[in-house]
């Protein structure tokens, strides 16, 4: 039966980790790569890296984060932020990466996910999407540029058409729960992943173990993503799993 | 040394650097000569059927790898470099495989969801050289078309996504697995490593 995943996030800004990371034996707490080795060890299904870099030489620095990271760990990883062509999705792909996150690229342009799922597949698509719920409309509008600007897109109709589009996954952000350390955005989460036919990562919120069973249980998700929680050693990836497979989560 | 096929497809960096971290030597290459001389070979493999056909014929590798696999020196497909090694597959239009092992590779029919994509437990059908004295674990699986071997005695190991889906198959010495031993952790690890040690003369085929 196939698990449910647990996926840490890492933000990456010129080459290294930003935002703090609080592990204990680490040489060097702003290196991506010896911080995926040890998410790896822990049990980690997958990883997500954030390439928040303004630059054109912080982007360059990625693929060489990339490259290394290969090298280095032994499950599959992401690498998101910044990419807006099929040649960017070439260069991490070659570089080691195992799949590609596009955002705001991907509403600015729809034709980059046809066109990078046609050339290296669905599965290494993965299109994020950042919602929020629009009170107005009664359901979830489609943010960009890290949830600053509305774009006045639903977030399902958006799901679907990412998907249509050859999309292999979608990682899904709640703006609402992002922080707040109080769950999951279930209903989001449920709604989105009972329209596609695509796996769903549910991201944002993640403040304790119980909200991963919550979000698979209950929003039907297919991964849970969260970064501080991890990070900050308030919950480990190895404990996730205990509580999930206490509650008859199957996990790795 | 072991050749990883390079056909222009498929992330064969991430191939190359775990067979290194097993202690061998791996070669990223396209040269037949070097290919034929490895003491073992992996067909890597992502993206579309009919593309990675289409580059196999006009590199001259099809003919370079079926020649590889009828020396009975270890081959091994991984992913789509498995599904290449069957007879035919229906994956955007009907295309031919190398045919080393007779089957047909269809896409995932149902109301599910599609990709197979995350870690799922292999279930061992019969003994093989590949997971002798390894117990059953979860490996990394992400394809959206699935193998149909013909003979049930090519199929080695099988997971379960609302059907038994074909994980690993061989047949002397031509093996394929549908998931990423290196991307499946220290279990992925250790089946990778039983290839290698094939290749270096460690394994007894008798079993």
């Amino acid at each position: 039966m196939l698990a449910k995943r647990i996926i840490p996030c890492l933000d990456v800004k010129d080459g290294r980790v930003v935002k703090g990371v609080n592990f204990v034996n680490l040489r060097d707490a702003g290196d991506p790569v010896e911080l995926a080795a040890i998410y790896d060890r822990e049990g980690a299904d997958e990883l997500v890296f954030l390439d928040i870099s303004a630059s054109v030489e912080g982007r360059a620095t990625m693929v060489d984060v990339v490259r290394r990271t290969a090298g280095e760990i032994t499950i599959p990883f992401t690498v998101g932020g910044g990419i807006s062509a099929v040649e960017d999705m070439k260069r991490l792909l070659r570089a080691g990466a195992d799949k590609i996150g596009i955002n705001t690229a991907a509403i600015r342009n729809p034709d980059l996910i046809t066109d990078g799922s046609r050339t290296f597949g669905a599965q290494c698509i993965v299109v994020a999407i950042d919602a929020k719920f629009n009170a107005e409309w009664g359901e979830w509008e489609v943010y960009t540029h890290g949830g600053r600007n509305a774009t006045g897109i639903r977030a399902l109709a958006w799901a679907k058409e990412a998907e249509r589009r050859g999309a292999g996954e979608l990682l899904l952000t709640s703006m609402d729960a992002d922080g707040t350390k109080d769950g999951f955005d279930v209903a989001l989460t449920r709604a989105v992943s009972s329209s596609v036919g695509i796996p769903v990562i549910a991201s944002g919120g993640a403040g304790n173990a119980d909200h991963f069973a919550d979000v698979f249980a209950e929003g039907q998700a297919d991964a849970a993503l969260a970064a501080s929680i991890f990070h900050y050693k308030e919950v480990s990836v190895q404990e996730v799993k205990d509580k999930l497979r206490g509650k008859g989560v199957n996990v790795r | 040394m072991i050749a990883i096929i390079d056909y222009g497809m498929g992330n064969l960096h991430s191939v190359s650097k775990a067979v290194e971290r097993l202690g061998c030597e791996a070669l990223v290459t396209s040269d037949p000569e070097r290919i034929l001389a490895a003491d073992g070979a992996i067909l890597p493999g992502v993206g579309a059927f009919g593309d990675a056909m289409a580059n196999l014929h006009a590199t001259g590798l099809a003919d370079t790898t079926k020649e590889y696999a009828a020396s009975g020196k270890p081959l091994l497909g991984i992913c789509l470099g498995m599904q290449l090694l069957f007879t035919e597959s229906e994956e955007h239009g009907e295309h031919q495989g190398l045919d080393l092992l007779p089957g047909r590779v269809v896409r995932f029919q149902g109301n599910y969801k599609v990709p197979h994509m995350g870690w799922n437990d292999l279930i061992f059908k019969q003994e093989s050289p590949l997971f002798k004295g390894v117990k059953p674990g979860h490996v990394y699986f992400v394809h959206s078309y699935h193998a149909l071997p013909e003979r049930e005695s090519d199929l080695l190991a099988v997971t379960d996504y609302h059907q038994p889906v074909t994980a690993i198959v061989g047949r002397g010495s031509v093996f394929g697995m549908q998931f990423h031993p290196e991307k499946s952790g220290e279990f992925g690890m250790t089946l990778l490593r039983k290839f290698t040690d094939m290749t270096v003369g460690k394994t007894n085929w008798t079993f």
